[in-house]
């Protein structure tokens, strides 16, 4: 009995350090995100105002705003997911509701993953060799938005297939039952009950495409480009990039920190409000569905 | 002095009251077979003597459960001890993926038994009084997962047995089994019955009547008659178990 | 007519549909065909720079030399004929530059007209020489032995120890300090990233109620979120100078620093996938360890660990190919010497941000860009390797669930 007693405390013991370990750890990984985030807040806040994100870059960088940076990763994010929201929703699409399970579907979803995997630097190789070198692009928003497009292209694939998945059979069925076509199913019944779901894919992958920087570093990235791209055929600055430049190979590394804080709090910003938007929009339609 | 005993026992999942008012005593070494209509709580009641309703988030219990006259939910019970005592076997057979050794040692080396003496001989004697010696002895490094699915509900019963346990609870264990193994495991039960105190939670009526010696009928998660299990199936005082017991519902 | 339009237009957009999702099949074949198309065409190259010739004396037995050697010729860490095949005199280098200690401006004319000459007697007066220069400068009765240069060889690419893709006169091409460069930093960042993961995924699927669940999930996506140039710049302001301080080093940027970084952000992956692995720990399983007295603690570790292992490992491998493919993050931090790494204290470079650093400098279609792309190909491949790995593991994971 008395053993018994002992045996007892000791795997209470135990348990208790274990768990105690493992909330630490748990805890300190939050503390390095609240470290990384409010680092750059703190240091970037100063920096950020309407001057910093309406003027071009002066000085060799050092000084004036990060504008054509701001205005390249808006075309850059509005030409990649132009090309890769619609291919993705419709792949998904026919994935989720057409095609039947077997070796056609496997392969597809096989290469969605393999793409998936692929590191965005050989997304950059690619886009450069047949975008910007095969197809006579050139260095330029096209080329850029296309490479990016298929980068994010698996990530809009999957949300949507979740969305549609989520979608109940019986809605389906009632809609078939009553004489509707396949299409007329998809499009008029499935296709709105996942529409905020597919949303909130595609804001994800808007705020994954507005941070990569390997695949447009020679698909499009300037290096300085003090004026606004006319056409996509034009290069154009990207913050990414332009943070990478700034902090590593600027002309007065020094001198541009500021800068460098201003344009990766800016990039924190975007990441942030994707992340808020994309759960909101998650919690609210949740909410809505579950109450019908 | 009952073995088990439970007082106004209330019990809620979130706002649903899924057991009203439940009063049982249950005497050492005599087997109790829990009855009704599936959603009629008699599993959730079984659960409350080893506390493992205590997994679920967000339920609520009142009333006491009195295990050799202790509240098993009062202050200073350590769970781990009181599950200890109280084994339980479980619908479908469910071992781990280890060896048919591991499966049944696993209960000694958690409850800190590290001689490997007493484990063997404790996993020999568990898998025996189970009767399932002779078909495992020869390949007890073998995964359990090859082992058919009444021999594997056997070792189950043979690792709830091994860490002495004074009670056995019983959810639905022989649902998943043929006819043969239901049979080997209802003898199992009977002779268990020397031992251990046993509560069996059934579907199978016949079942109830052919292993247990009292019998509590549940509806709705109401106590609607709890007596004799020759009593209760031949002379039941309440309509609503004579409906059950003759399959009018249920 | 209405039912033909109606059916007409269904097959339309299912042909739509039908090609819309053969676009990532496409990619990838595109992605394989470009990528091994120009990084192959690396082992049909020689490694001199095109245009150019390496000569010696026609006396001398030596015909042939790899890369390596022609560039430890240069080096002076070869510096005896006999080291390579021939005779014990002492190699003497000639490089076009070198032309003003042989020959005065006058000999070899205004616009060099006699410049081809002037190299053709210089080559065969000197037994010992080795001379590279342009081969627009070789004279049509040139009296000594144009080298041969091996191709680029894959024991060259795989095994050597140096790249120096812009060394003259022979590129070196050893992507050997490369791959280990990136499997050190890797292994590094997994290292710290995998006790962190599973601790956090532990905790989050067994141990925190669920508020805290709801709480942290949404902040490791968030994690996930944060782009690597953000990450990269994070450890170039805080973590390189923290270690350069605490170690006492010329600089921070290391293989650690690229390890610390990469270890935060493989987190997010080995998180996600190890806290879906356990949290499909069937509740039977759990119960039957508790209802035997086993603690919450001993079921983690002895059944819901054991049990998930398959998708813990899953996560990790995963985690190892996000570090492995991770570009700006590293590139930022480690420092980029393309040397072997022999601690994780000194600079190292990986293959991704070798590609990123260099294909700027490149000539499209060189010597240089195929070397490359042909970096590219091994990434690829990795990464294939990688995913199809995880596939199999989980896939049998599928089959063995009874």
């Amino acid at each position: 009995m008395i053993n018994e007693i002992k045996i007892t405390k000791r795997k209470k013991r135990s348990q208790a350090i274990a768990f105690w370990i493992f909330r630490l750890l748990s805890y300190s990984i939050v503390a390095i995100l609240f470290i990384i985030l409010s680092f750059i807040i703190f240091k970037g806040a100063s920096v950020i105002n309407w001057n910093f994100i309406t003027q071009m870059p002066e000085e060799g960088m050092t000084k004036g705003g990060i504008y054509p940076a701001i205005i390249g990763t808006l075309c850059l994010v509005a030409g990649s997911m132009i090309f890769a929201f619609p291919i993705g929703v419709l792949a998904a699409i026919y994935m989720n509701e057409y095609v039947k399970d077997g070796i056609i579907k496997r392969i597809i979803k096989q290469m969605t993953n393999n793409l998936a995997g692929i590191p965005s630097i050989v997304f950059g190789l690619f886009g450069m060799s047949l975008f910007v070198n095969k197809l006579h692009f050139g260095d330029s928003i096209l080329a850029g938005s296309l490479t990016l497009g298929l980068l994010a292209l698996p990530v809009v694939i999957r949300t949507t297939e979740e969305a549609l998945k989520a979608v109940d059979n019986t809605f389906r069925q009632a809609s078939l039952g009553l004489g509707a076509s396949k299409w007329q199913t998809t499009s008029k019944v499935v296709i709105p009950i996942a529409f905020p779901n597919i949303i909130t894919g595609l804001i994800l992958s808007i705020g994954r495409v507005s941070g990569e920087t390997a695949p447009i570093l020679f698909t499009v990235a300037a290096y300085f480009l003090p004026k606004l791209p006319t056409s996509i055929f034009d290069q154009a600055m990207a913050l990414p990039y332009h943070l990478y430049v700034i902090s590593t190979s600027g002309t007065n590394i020094e001198a541009s920190r500021p800068i460098a804080y201003g344009t990766a709090l800016v990039l924190i910003i975007i990441v942030l409000i994707a992340n808020l938007l994309a759960n909101g929009l998650r919690k609210y339609f949740g909410k809505k569905v579950k109450m019908n | 002095m009952y073995k088990i005993e439970s007082k106004n026992v209330d019990f809620f999942y979130g706002p649903s009251q899924a057991l009203k008012n439940i009063n049982i005593a249950i005497r050492a070494n005599t087997v109790t077979a829990l009855i009704g209509p599936s959603g009629c709580g008699k599993s959730t009641y079984l659960r409350l003597f080893n506390r493992m309703n205590d997994l679920i988030d967000n339920i609520k219990l009142s009333g006491q459960v009195l295990i050799e006259g202790e509240d098993i939910y009062g202050r200073g019970i350590n769970v781990d001890s009181l599950r200890k005592n109280v084994g339980m076997v479980f619908q479908k057979a469910n071992p781990f993926p280890k060896s048919i050794f591991e499966n049944v040692a696993y209960g000694l080396r958690v409850n800190g038994i590290t001689d490997k003496k007493i484990i063997e001989e404790r996993v020999e004697t568990s898998i025996k009084q189970v009767v399932l010696w002779e078909e495992v002895k020869d390949k007890l490094k073998k995964s359990a997962f090859e082992l058919s699915g009444g021999q594997q509900q056997r070792l189950c019963i043979a690792r709830a047995l091994a860490i002495h346990p004074s009670i056995i609870l019983m959810d639905e264990p022989t649902s998943a089994l043929d006819p043969i193994s239901t049979a080997k495991v209802e003898e199992l039960i009977y002779e268990l019955k020397t031992k251990y105190t046993i509560v069996i939670v059934t579907h199978n009526m016949q079942q109830a009547g052919r292993v247990s010696d009292r019998t509590a009928f549940f509806y709705l998660g109401e106590l609607i008659e709890y007596d004799e299990t020759k009593t209760l199936f031949t002379k039941p005082k309440e309509e609503r178990t004579q409906n059950y017991i003759t399959g009018r519902f249920g | 007519m209405k039912t033909f339009y109606k059916k007409f237009s269904e097959r339309f957009i299912e042909g739509l549909l039908m090609l819309s999702s053969s676009i990532t099949s496409l990619t990838v074949v595109l992605i394989v065909v470009f990528l091994f198309k120009e990084g192959i065409g690396l082992f049909n190259q020689k490694p001199v720079e095109p245009g150019y010739v390496i000569t010696i004396n026609k006396s001398n037995k030596v015909k042939e030399l790899s890369s390596a050697q022609i560039k430890n010729i240069y080096d002076q860490k070869i510096t005896h004929w006999s080291e390579v095949g021939g005779t014990h005199d002492s190699i003497v280098l000639f490089q076009l530059e070198d032309i003003g200690n042989y020959y005065s401006d006058e000999q070899i004319g205004d616009n060099m007209q006699n410049l081809s000459y002037c190299l053709n007697r210089l080559v065969d007066s000197l037994p010992n020489i080795i001379a590279f220069f342009p081969d627009k400068y070789l004279a049509k009765d040139f009296k000594g032995t144009i080298l041969e240069v091996d191709k680029v060889s894959l024991t060259d690419f795989f095994a050597g120890k140096e790249w120096i893709p812009t060394a003259k006169p022979s590129a070196q091409l050893g992507v050997l300090p490369l791959i280990l460069g990136t499997l050190w930093v890797s292994l590094g960042a997994i290292l710290l990233a995998l006790p962190l993961g599973l601790a956090a995924a532990v905790y989050m699927s067994e141990i925190a109620n669920d508020k805290v669940r709801r709480i942290m999930k949404p902040l490791i996506e968030l994690l996930a979120g944060i782009p690597s140039v953000v990450y990269g710049f994070f450890g170039l302001v805080i973590i390189v100078p923290l270690i350069q301080k605490t170690f006492n080093l010329p600089v921070g940027e290391t293989g650690l620093a690229g390890s610390i970084v990469l270890g935060i952000m493989a987190l997010p992956t080995i998180i996600t996938i190890s806290e879906d692995a356990m949290r499909n720990t069937p509740r039977a399983m759990k119960e039957a360890s508790l209802a035997l007295g086993a603690s919450k603690w001993q079921t983690i570790y002895k059944v819901i660990i054991p049990y998930s292992i398959s998708g813990i490992s899953a996560g990790a491998i995963l985690g190892i190919g996000r570090a492995i493919g991770e570009t700006m993050a590293v590139l930022m931090v480690t420092g980029n010497a393309a040397v072997i790494p022999h601690t994780i204290l000194a600079p190292v470079r990986t293959i991704p941000a070798t590609i990123a650093a260099e294909l700027g400098e490149t000539s499209n279609g060189g010597l240089h860009y195929k070397a490359l792309f042909a970096l590219g190909c091994i990434l690829f491949l990795i990464t294939l390797f990688i995913n199809l790995t995880v596939e199999f593991i989980s896939n049998r994971k599928k089959h063995n669930k009874h």
